[in-house]
C-alpha cells in the first residue's frame, strides 16, 4: 500500500482515491481447483493455473504442483505465500530426513511434516495442501491437508475453491482401480469442469503422473480443454 | 447445548431450507427434484418436508433459502395464478407464472431471502425451466439451486444432455440429488419428484434407501 502525504493527510493511497488499484489492497491467493487420484503404481495430480490478488488476475499461468522430492509432489491452494513458505520448509526437512535415513522418504513422512507445520501453526497460516506421491513401500498414495491442519489419507483428494463443484462428479466418476490414462482423464475433465464454474480458478490444466519410473508433467492449455453442453 | 434461559438454541434461529432443487427440461416436458431437509441451525425440524409447491395443474415451483419466504411467495403466487386462469379462461403459460414469482422476488429482494425455480408445461411452448434467483427472470434448459447445488454442478455441467428421455431425466434428477445431499450437510431425507407432461403431472418420492449409492457409500 503507498502512502500519500499531502493536505497534512498520511493515510494509504489506495483507501481512498482511484490513483492506486484496489487490488493492491488484497493478499495474493491461489484461489484454485486442485485435485490427486491414486491408482496402481502411482498418483496422478493436477490443478489450474490461476491466482488472484482481489479480482486481478496475478499470475495466469502459475504452476501450483511443486515437487517436494523426486517422486513427491503437493498441490497448494489458499493463500500464496504461506504455501509456498510450508513447501520450502517442508522440502529443506524431508531432504534432511532422506540423507540420515539413506532412502528415498515415504509419502506419509512427507504428508506428516505437512501437516505437523499447518497444525502448529493453524491460526496465522491459511493453506489447504494435497500431499501425493509414490514410494516403494505403500506405492502411489494421497494424503489431504485441508486448513486446520488435520492429515487423512484418500484414494481421491479435491481441494480449493472450485473444488465445491465437483464433489458430484467425482463422487459418481471415481472407480478404484482405474489406469493412469484414465485417471489422468479424469482428472482433466474434473478441472475443466471446476475452471468453469469457479471465477477463482481457470488458465491451463496442470497434470503429474508420478510412478516408480518417475515423473510426466503435462499442460492442457484453455482451448483444448474439454467443453460441456452448457456452454 | 445448554443455556441460561429462552429453551433450546435452535428455537431461535431461523428456519432455512438448507436443501438441493434442481429442474430438467426433456422433449415433451419437465422434472422437478427437491430433497427433503429442513434445519434451523444445526436442528433438523422436519426431515420429510416436499419442497415441490403447486402453482397450477401443469405449473410447480420448488422451494429454497428461508422456508417461511419461500413458502409465502408460492402461496401468494397460486393465488394470483388462479385469478389469472379464470381470467383467461384456460390454463396458464409457465412464463406467466416465472414471471409472477420474479415479480414478488425483485419488489422484496431485499427483505427476503428465498430462490424458486419455476418449471412446468404449457401448449405454447412445451416443458420450461425458469430459474428467479433474485429477481432475474432467465428460461434455462436445467437449473440447480440451494446450498447443494453447488457441490453438482461439475456433475450436471458433465452429465447433461440435450433431448433425453423422460426416464433418463428422472434418472439424472435422482442421481444429482443423492450426490448433493450426501455432500451437504443442509440437504437430506428423501428425494421428491414431479414430472410434468402433457399428459398430466406424476409425484414420486423416494426412500432413502432406494437412492442409488455411488463410490463411498
Amino acid at each position: 500500500m503507498a502512502l500519500c502525504t499531502g493536505a497534512n493527510q498520511t493515510e494509504p493511497l489506495s483507501q481512498h482515491h482511484d490513483l492506486v488499484p484496489d487490488w493492491t489492497a488484497h493478499e495474493v491467493r491461489t484461489g484454485t481447483t486442485i485435485m490427486a487420484v491414486e491408482f496402481d503404481g502411482g498418483v496422478v495430480m493436477g490443478a489450474d493455473s490461476r491466482t488472484t490478488t482481489g479480482a486481478y488476475i496475478a499470475n495466469r499461468v502459475t504452476d501450483k504442483l511443486t515437487p517436494i522430492h523426486d517422486r513427491i509432489f503437493c498441490c497448494r491452494s489458499g493463500s500464496a505465500a504461506d504455501t509456498q513458505a510450508i513447501a520450502d520448509v517442508v522440502a529443506y526437512q524431508l531432504d534432511l530426513h532422506s540423507i540420515v535415513m539413506n532412502e528415498p522418504p515415504q509419502v506419509k513422512t512427507a504428508a506428516n511434516l505437512f501437516r505437523r507445520f499447518c497444525y502448529r501453526y493453524r491460526e496465522e497460516l491459511m493453506a489447504g495442501i494435497i500431499v501425493a506421491g509414490w514410494d516403494k513401500r505403500g506405492g502411489g498414495q494421497v494424503f489431504t491437508v485441508p486448513i486446520g491442519g488435520m492429515l487423512v489419507r484418500q484414494p481421491v483428494a479435491v481441494g480449493g475453491s472450485g473444488s465445491s463443484y465437483i464433489y458430484g462428479f467425482v463422487d459418481e466418476n471415481f472407480k478404484p482401480g482405474m489406469s493412469k490414462e484414465e485417471c489422468i482423464r479424469f482428472t482433466g475433465k474434473a478441472l475443466a469442469l471446476a475452471m468453469e464454474r469457479d471465477g477463482s480458478s481457470g488458465g491451463v490444466a496442470r497434470l503429474a503422473a508420478i510412478t516408480e519410473a518417475g515423473l510426466e508433467r503435462s499442460v492442457i492449455l484453455g482451448n483444448q480443454l474439454p467443453t460441456f453442453s452448457s456452454s | 447445548m445448554l443455556e441460561e434461559s429462552g429453551g433450546p438454541c435452535w428455537l431461535s434461529e431461523e428456519v432455512k431450507t438448507g436443501t438441493t432443487i434442481i429442474g430438467v427440461e426433456f422433449d415433451g416436458g419437465i422434472v422437478l427434484g427437491s430433497d427433503s431437509r429442513v434445519s434451523a441451525g444445526a436442528s433438523v425440524v422436519n426431515r420429510v418436508m416436499n419442497k415441490l409447491s403447486l402453482l397450477h395443474d401443469k405449473i410447480y415451483c420448488a422451494l429454497s433459502g428461508s422456508a417461511a419466504d419461500a413458502q409465502t411467495i408460492a402461496e401468494i403466487v397460486n393465488y394470483q395464478l388462479d385469478v389469472h386462469s379464470v381470467e383467461l379462461g384456460e390454463d396458464p403459460l409457465v412464463r406467466s407464472a416465472a414471471t409472477l414469482v420474479k415479480n414478488i422476488s425483485y419488489k422484496y429482494k431485499e427483505e427476503l431471502s428465498a430462490h424458486l425455480i419455476v418449471a412446468g408445461w404449457d401448449r405454447r411452448k412445451g416443458g420450461q425451466v425458469y430459474v428467479t434467483l433474485n429477481g432475474l427472470l432467465s428460461r434455462q434448459p436445467f437449473a440447480v439451486g440451494g446450498s447443494g447445488s453447488s457441490y453438482i454442478y461439475g456433475f450436471v455441467d458433465a452429465e447433461y444432455r440435450k433431448g433425453m428421455s423422460r426416464r433418463e431425466t428422472q434418472e439424472f434428477v435422482v442421481n444429482a440429488l443423492t450426490l448433493a445431499m450426501s455432500r451437504d450437510g443442509s440437504s437430506g431425507g428423501v428425494a421428491y419428484l414431479v414430472t410434468i407432461d402433457e399428459t398430466g403431472t406424476e409425484e414420486k418420492c423416494i426412500l432413502g434407501n432406494d437412492l442409488p449409492k455411488f463410490f463411498d457409500q
